[in-house]
């Protein structure tokens, strides 16, 4: 049944019935419920993992498991989970696990280049309403063939930094050199093939290590090769439907959105695993500049993870090219079932007195973050009035008409505005110009229009606000 | 593949120690004893061993062989399709564009192409403003500064330089908080306009929903029959009046509405009373990457899915203003060096914005950066006409 389907009923009738409270809920009700939206998972029931309840346990792990499973690589608080997706829009439910992002090195590189580029992984970072956006792994390949200089060049990025590995070799001999040099690492093997699965699959089952099956454009290759490999024991598997940069676009979409269909709608076990993209076939392309090979690399990366991809491996180490995809996968990785929007009112930033500014802005958590970070490092002292657009950004809803002067002097109402301070004078963004005249008849208040981005707001101060202008 | 039962039936350890596994995939043995009959390592000479927190997958019977595995492509029976909408009118079709452009007419979500082909290009209309101060970023600007002054050579640059398939003019100078121009002197400005290039053109008004119908009316009767596209009719205009005249003049229009699947429902059943459906394109808005992008994309594959599946009321081509990803200021804010060059970053943000929501189903884009508008229409000519086999890149042991 498809997690989207599942009801709390379902998942309770299989429940202990206990209700004692051990999994920090009041009732077994209220577990089913978290279990049902996976807020909870099912070892948090003690009783459950007693042996009398062996069979309800089965039942409810077939009942609860993605549909595409949960593949992780690396160990300890840098692992990544891969996969573990149970819908394929992603207003059905929600996605769990963003797309990880692999930059790769290679063994051949100049030992700068090398350590630089993993330090540039290991160090991205991008702060984004209140929380870090970073990058997940590094990916080294063997263009040396060698299994000495691969073994050498593993150790090296294991060294360097402790994001989780993906090793990149198709010949098995200088994979397990690899591997030997990051026994403990639990690195993605990338990858089995037609050629090589059996050596690969017992370097994976040997080192418990994640592999991934390649058969790029060949589907019914990649099944027999999942499902082989399954057979065999190897349990975490990537599958990799091969990528392709420009006209290669619409078979390379196409094989994601399949495989996603079929491990999902249709439940195909042998594709219920995540998938790997590789936008980093776009280098192969001879451009004349490097930043065209960067550009669509960059294009590929995108479009790859709005259709399903789990994990991609890039080679861009510049923060203009991947700045959009680590924003992007955010964004859609975002529970679509809670709004991103902080609670309507009034926050005071700094210490605001009755002459302070009275500024006003969306709930909109990307809005209201960006304002009062740009107000608070400009040590602002003011109100921020906080309108409810049902979050959405001040452009947006004074389009839609969720900002209007209306529910802006609602919100002066609820909470009390006038009695903050002692002038009449509302500073409203720039993009809300339209409704300035409205808010003034409606709240009696003189409206400013303050500027069209809140990193104007301290000039357009310094230009405007007379500290005692009441 | 067997089921986790069977799979279990005829393992040699403890099913609750399977259990954990499962859950955990990975656990510390601890007080438990495994012989070696049990384990299936391997040890290979001058290898290290596997680490032995890693617990040895049961023995089963082993493949020795690539198994056999069938496989179909599913395909998906949609009952519904999306509404055709022709915007622009050639001479023989009653107006006077060098060509006009269909869009629309799926039957399966955008580009799923293994169950059938696009059967409409999208098209990207290259933004026009009729005001000179027009707050643009300075990578938009640099490209259209000699003719900010003039909407006819504006249209003219983006057909002749860049290639545009069509263009959309924004009348800002109407908004009553601007100049308040009377509608006569959008009329014409759109006569140069229609006059200066031959593609199909849209009409964007003000967002003042008296202001907007005054002029769309004038502009509407002033250029019967082209088959102009207005944007938009909203909700709060006066409904009736702006269907009538897109109808009695031969134009066509975007039903704009607010990220709400049921508004754009409301506002297209309302539309309905007075006007055809194949004069309706749909806009649910667009927020820029990284300020809600999120929500223009589920709203928007919402809305083409509904239609797919049969819904009669969301069945229309979808508009986006992908322009509105310059809202975003990691598309023009100086970031510092390690986010640099902003003259990259901008278009790439305005291109990935719009792409995201290509493949929602966007039909039609309003856009603005010449290298983005180059990029879209490369990944629709390659999404469209594309190969669907290929020699795979070997990217392992390429040299960059």
């Amino acid at each position: 049944m498809p997690a989207k389907e599942l009801s709390p009923i379902e998942v309770y009738k299989l429940l202990p019935g206990t209700n004692c409270k051990e999994c920090g809920e009041t009732n077994c009700m209220a577990f089913a419920a978290k279990l049902v939206t996976r807020e909870a998972t099912l070892q948090l029931c003690l009783p459950l993992l007693e042996p009398d309840y062996q069979a309800a346990f089965e039942k409810l792990w077939a009942l609860l498991k993605p549909p595409v499973r949960a593949v992780e690589v690396g160990v300890g608080d840098n692992k990544v989970t891969l996969g573990g997706e149970y819908v394929v829009y992603r207003h059905e439910f929600t996605y769990f696990n963003p797309t990880a992002i692999a930059l790769d090195v290679s063994d051949e590189m100049p030992e700068e280049e090398f350590v630089s580029r993993i330090k540039a992984a290991q160090d991205f970072e991008y702060n984004y309403i209140g929380m870090k956006l970073k990058l997940d792994m590094i990916a080294v390949r063997s263009t040396s063939n060698d299994p000495a200089t691969f073994k050498a060049a593993v150790k090296k990025a294991s060294e360097t930094s402790d994001l989780p590995l993906m090793l990149c070799a198709l010949n098995p001999t200088l994979m397990e050199h690899g591997l030997a040099a990051v026994a403990d690492r639990r690195p993605l093997i990338y990858a089995a093939t037609k050629g090589n699965w059996k050596e690969m699959a017992d370097l994976a089952l040997m080192y418990g290590c994640p592999l991934v099956a390649s058969a790029p454009f060949d589907l019914k290759l990649l099944k027999s090769l999942a499902k082989t490999l399954w057979e065999y024991s190897v349990e975490d598997i990537v599958l990799d439907p091969g990528t392709l940069p420009n006209d290669g676009l619409a078979g390379t979409l196409d094989n994601f959105t399949v495989l996603r269909w079929a491990g999902i709608n249709e439940g195909d076990e042998a594709f219920g695993f995540p998938l790997l993209g590789t936008p980093i076939a776009a280098w192969a392309e001879k451009a004349e500049d490097p930043v065209m090979n960067e550009w669509n690399e960059a294009t590929l990366a995108a479009a790859l993870i709005a259709r399903y991809a789990d994990m991609l491996v890039m080679h861009s180490v510049n923060g203009w090219s991947l700045l959009p995809q680590v924003i992007l996968r955010q964004n859609l990785y975002t529970d679509p079932r809670k709004p991103v929007s902080v609670d309507a009112g009034v926050r005071k930033l700094g210490e605001p007195t009755e002459v302070s500014p009275v500024m006003m802005t969306t709930n909109f958590a990307l809005t209201y973050y960006t304002v009062a970070s740009d107000i608070e490092s400009a040590k602002i002292d003011c109100y921020l009035v906080v309108v409810d657009t049902e979050g959405i950004s001040v452009e947006s809803s004074i389009a839609g008409r969720k900002m209007t002067a209306d529910t802006v002097a609602d919100a002066f109402k609820n909470f009390n505005v006038n009695d903050l301070v002692k002038h009449r004078k509302l500073i409203i963004p720039g993009r809300a110009a339209r409704i300035s005249g409205e808010i003034e008849e409606l709240t009696g208040w003189t409206v400013m229009v303050g500027p069209l981005d809140s990193s104007g707001i301290p000039k357009f101060l310094d230009a405007n606000w007379k500290p005692e202008s009441d | 593949m067997p089921d986790e039962k069977e799979k279990r039936g005829k393992l040699p350890i403890d099913l609750d120690l399977l259990r954990m596994l499962s859950k955990f995939q990975q656990i510390e043995f601890e007080d438990v004893e495994l012989t070696f009959e049990e384990l299936e390592i391997r040890l290979s000479p001058g290898i290290v061993a596997a680490p032995s927190a890693v617990p040895a997958v049961p023995v089963k019977v082993k493949p020795t062989s690539l198994l056999e595995a069938e496989f179909t492509v599913a395909v998906e029976e949609y009952p519904g399709q999306i509404v055709e909408v022709k915007l622009g009118a050639t001479r023989t079709e009653g107006g006077t564009r060098g060509r006009s452009i269909v869009i629309g007419g799926e039957k399966v979500p955008a580009f799923y192409s293994f169950m059938l082909p696009t059967p409409n290009r999208p098209v990207i209309a290259f933004d026009v403003f009729d005001w000179p101060k027009v707050p643009l970023p300075r990578a938009v600007k640099m490209h259209v500064r000699e003719v900010l002054e003039d909407p006819a050579e504006w249209a003219r640059l983006c057909v002749e330089k860049f290639d545009a398939e069509m263009v959309n003019v924004h009348f800002l100078t109407i908004d009553p908080l601007i100049e308040d121009a009377p509608p006569s002197a959008a009329v014409k400005t759109v006569e140069s306009v229609l006059q200066a290039v031959d593609v199909p053109i849209a009409i964007g008004g003000c967002g003042d929903p008296k202001k907007d119908l005054e002029v769309f009316k004038a502009i509407a009767e002033a250029t019967e029959g082209e088959r102009l596209l207005f944007g938009s009719v909203t909700l709060d205009m006066d409904i009736e009046a702006t269907a009538k005249i897109i109808k009695e003049y031969d134009h066509t229009v975007i039903a704009f509405t607010s990220m709400d699947v049921n508004k754009a429902r409301e506002l297209n059943r309302k539309l309905y009373d007075f006007l055809s459906k194949d004069r309706i394109v749909m806009d649910t808005t667009t927020a820029a990457l990284g300020y809600g992008l999120d929500y223009a994309f589920t709203v928007m594959e919402r809305v083409r899915l509904a239609g797919l599946k049969g819904d009669p009321e969301l069945n229309h081509p979808i508009s986006s203003g992908s322009t509105n990803a310059w809202a975003a200021r990691e598309a023009w804010m100086k970031l510092g060096p390690q986010w640099a060059p902003r003259d990259l970053r901008g278009p790439l943000w305005e291109t990935i914005t719009a792409q995201t929501l290509l493949l929602a189903g966007v039909d039609y884009f309003m856009m603005m950066h010449p290298a983005s508008v180059k990029a879209v229409r490369t990944m629709i000519d390659n999404l469209m006409s594309g190969k669907h086999t290929g020699e795979p890149v070997d990217w392992v042991s390429l040299k960059v």
